[in-house]
């Protein structure tokens, strides 16, 4: 029989006192479990949105506000736009470097849900999470020449209670209307990717173009007989074009200054959809791209600026709640210790009997040490249960707070250290009650 | 195999003055004896066991088993030695309640170290006390007989030179007592192992051959009644 069975015995044998203790200690891992994998899925949820492409160019201005209304679809009014004409230009101007440029222009949201103009390679091309494509769990991609079709993501969907098939009003905000200058007919429903293009209407890019024109009443110039035409290219704009560098080269991350708005290093990563082979002559492109003459535009990769604002806001959210979390398993923990404290005057006799038979101050010590580990063990196992339960239970409401995917079995590498921590916290708080084991008079409590 | 010299055991009062309890000049008990120490209450019997178990420190003196002096082994290899060679009888049984009556024998075995874990013999010396049926009952639910018998067969269960029992039958309804008394004699002779039973029962002492009067051993006590004599007269 080895010590720890004879720890096991013991809690066992105070089963209720032994479960109430080890609840404690389970509600404090409960409560970092939870904290961690939700920061985990808010993280996921930062970076698979910007993992389909290396760079983003856009209009010269704040990079986080790039990173945000082109990737996020936050805040994108108040930008500036860039000259359609570089969307074609931008193979020209950097020969060799850039494998797809996909043009975005975002106009104004429908029922509050971004509306995202661009052309079907957004779905074809584009890549989220672990390089998954973009799949349609109802209908098809809308075709080039389609010029009123739309693709709704899962959420906005769901929320708008649109079907393939249905008519949407942009401008109207009416469905099915007869108005035919901003009627857009829903092709294809995404299925979930736990992307901001889950909450997105997506057009036809030349399709948006003849609705702002129809909205500048061009309808008018073309009754007087004026040629019937797209738009030229000096009305049309783009919020931004999504770069997708030249596969097997690696991309510089531009690491963002202090404020954030410039870069203050380029740093190799293998990040998104570049890989191994590291081509130094694309170090230069963010550079190349930001001193071109012709066009007031820069580029910006939005990992950098992803990890930035990530590290500079929701980590410090995250470090709070890890911190209040540690603190509730150290009360626990603290709870513990006053547990087993407590029954240590009743346990005086037992341990003098263990002595009595031969053990030694140190086995008798050891007893109590690993019997604090066992309970903290069982606390942290229940805990962890209890904590992917909960998660389980809230996934629903979370994956639509957050609109990123929750599962009840999302385990996190970091949740192993709650192994050797909740050994080394039990370890702490048994050692006043282990100290009291070591110091029993035998003689006198036979 | 056990010889006190000049063992003496004395305990600080609160005023700072010495309460003497035990002033052994000689004694000795020889391999496979069995002896009943009898004597009145406070006279120093379970104080002079726990000595002879390592448990206590004799203020001065000797206490030699099998040629190791236990007063000059450190803590440890007292608790070592107490684990390996001696087993010990409590009055109130002490069997750890969480324990089943075949975890309390295997218990004993696992504080005496690696290699003394022996199972058949836990349960070869449970089915010798007629508990052969009662492996994994805990101590509640057992009699108080057979909890007395349990703590028998933990004694004897790393094979000690020496069990001392401190008064085994005190808490045992006269039915038991008798049955205790063989049994713990009769494995004890099967064992070749010493025995001393400290005991109040005049019938228990009267079927020892060798019975000491710790009136007769103890100089304190020898001191005490000599004082009470003289205060009476």
């Amino acid at each position: 029989m080895n010590l720890w069975k004879v720890a096991w015995r013991s809690i066992q044998h105070r089963s209720l006192a032994s479960v109430l203790t080890a609840f404690s200690m389970s509600l404090g891992v409960a409560l970092v479990v939870t904290v961690l994998v939700i920061y985990a899925v808010i993280d996921n949820a930062f970076q698979r949105s910007t993992q389909g492409y290396n760079l983003i160019v856009g209009p010269k201005g704040s990079k986080t506000d790039l990173v945000l209304s082109t990737a996020f679809y936050i805040n994108s009014s108040d930008l500036e736009t860039i000259p359609y004409g570089l969307y074609r230009d931008i193979y020209r101007k950097f020969p060799g470097e850039i494998d797809k440029a996909i043009p975005v222009a975002l106009g104004e949201p429908y029922k509050g849900a971004p509306v995202v103009a661009t052309k079907r390679d957004f779905f074809e091309e584009l890549r989220y999470g672990d390089k998954k494509p973009y799949v349609f769990r109802y209908g098809e991609n809308f075709a080039g020449s389609d010029y009123r079709g739309a693709v709704l993501g899962y959420n906005a969907a769901r929320r708008l209670k649109l079907k393939v098939g249905e008519k949407i009003s942009l401008l109207d905000g009416a469905e099915n209307s007869e108005n035919a200058d901003d009627v857009f007919t829903v092709r294809g429903i995404l299925r979930f990717s736990g992307t901001p293009n889950d909450q997105a209407v997506f057009i036809n890019l030349e399709g948006f173009y003849e609705m702002n024109e129809s909205r500048r009443n061009l309808i008018d110039r073309i009754r007087k007989g004026e040629k019937e035409d797209t738009p030229t290219e000096e009305q049309r704009t783009l919020s931004a074009i999504l770069v997708l560098t030249k596969k097997k080269e690696v991309m510089p991350e531009i690491k963002m200054n202090a404020s954030g708005d410039q870069p203050s290093e380029l740093v190799v990563s293998e990040s998104g959809m570049t890989s191994q082979v590291y081509n130094p002559s694309l170090e230069a492109l963010p550079r190349l791209i930001e001193e071109d003459k012709e066009y007031h535009i820069q580029a910006v990769s939005p990992t950098a600026v992803v990890t930035t604002l990530f590290d500079k806001v929701i980590g410090n959210i995250r470090l709070v709640l890890v911190i209040l979390a540690c603190l509730v398993i150290v009360v626990a923990g603290i709870g513990m210790m006053v547990s087993i404290y407590n029954t240590m005057n009743e346990r005086r006799h037992e341990i003098a009997i263990m002595r009595a038979l031969g053990a030694k101050r140190r086995t008798v010590m050891m007893v109590i040490l690993f019997e604090s580990i066992l309970l903290s063990l069982a606390g942290g196992v229940v805990g962890f249960v209890l904590g992917h339960s909960l998660i389980g239970i809230l996934s629903p409401w979370i994956s639509e707070s957050l609109r990123v995917p929750v599962s009840a079995f999302q385990l996190q590498g970091i949740e192993v250290l709650l192994i050797p921590g909740l050994t080394l916290l039990a370890s702490i708080v048994g050692y006043l009650p282990a100290v009291m084991a070591y110091r029993t008079d035998v003689a006198e409590s036979l | 195999m056990l010889e006190l010299k000049n063992l003496k055991k004395s305990y600080t009062e609160p005023d700072g003055g010495d309460l003497p309890i035990l002033d052994i000049p000689s004694w000795e008990l020889a391999e496979g004896e069995q002896v009943v120490v009898v004597g009145a209450s406070g006279c120093g019997k379970t104080t002079l066991l726990h000595i002879i178990a390592g448990i206590l420190r004799p203020t001065s003196g000797h206490v030699m088993i099998d040629g190791w002096d236990i007063p000059l082994l450190n803590e440890a290899e007292r608790d070592q030695f107490r684990a390996r060679r001696i087993g010990y009888v409590f009055q109130t049984f002490n069997l750890l309640p969480g324990f089943t009556a075949y975890e309390n024998v295997l218990l004993g075995m696992t504080f005496a170290g690696h290699g003394r874990l022996d199972k058949n013999r836990a349960r070869h010396l449970l089915e010798r006390v007629g508990l052969g049926h009662r492996l994994h009952h805990k101590p509640g639910q057992l009699s108080v007989g057979e909890q007395q018998r349990v703590s028998v067969a933990r004694a004897l269960g790393n094979k000690p030179k020496l069990v001392l029992a401190d008064e085994p039958t005190a808490n045992v309804d006269v039915g038991n007592q008798q049955h205790v008394i063989d049994m713990l004699r009769e494995t004890c002779e099967e064992e070749k192992v010493a025995l001393i039973l400290v005991t109040h029962s005049p019938d228990v002492a009267g079927q020892f051959q060798r019975v000491d009067k710790l009136s007769e051993v103890n100089l304190v006590v020898q001191r005490k009644q000599q004082e009470t004599a003289q205060t009476a007269g």
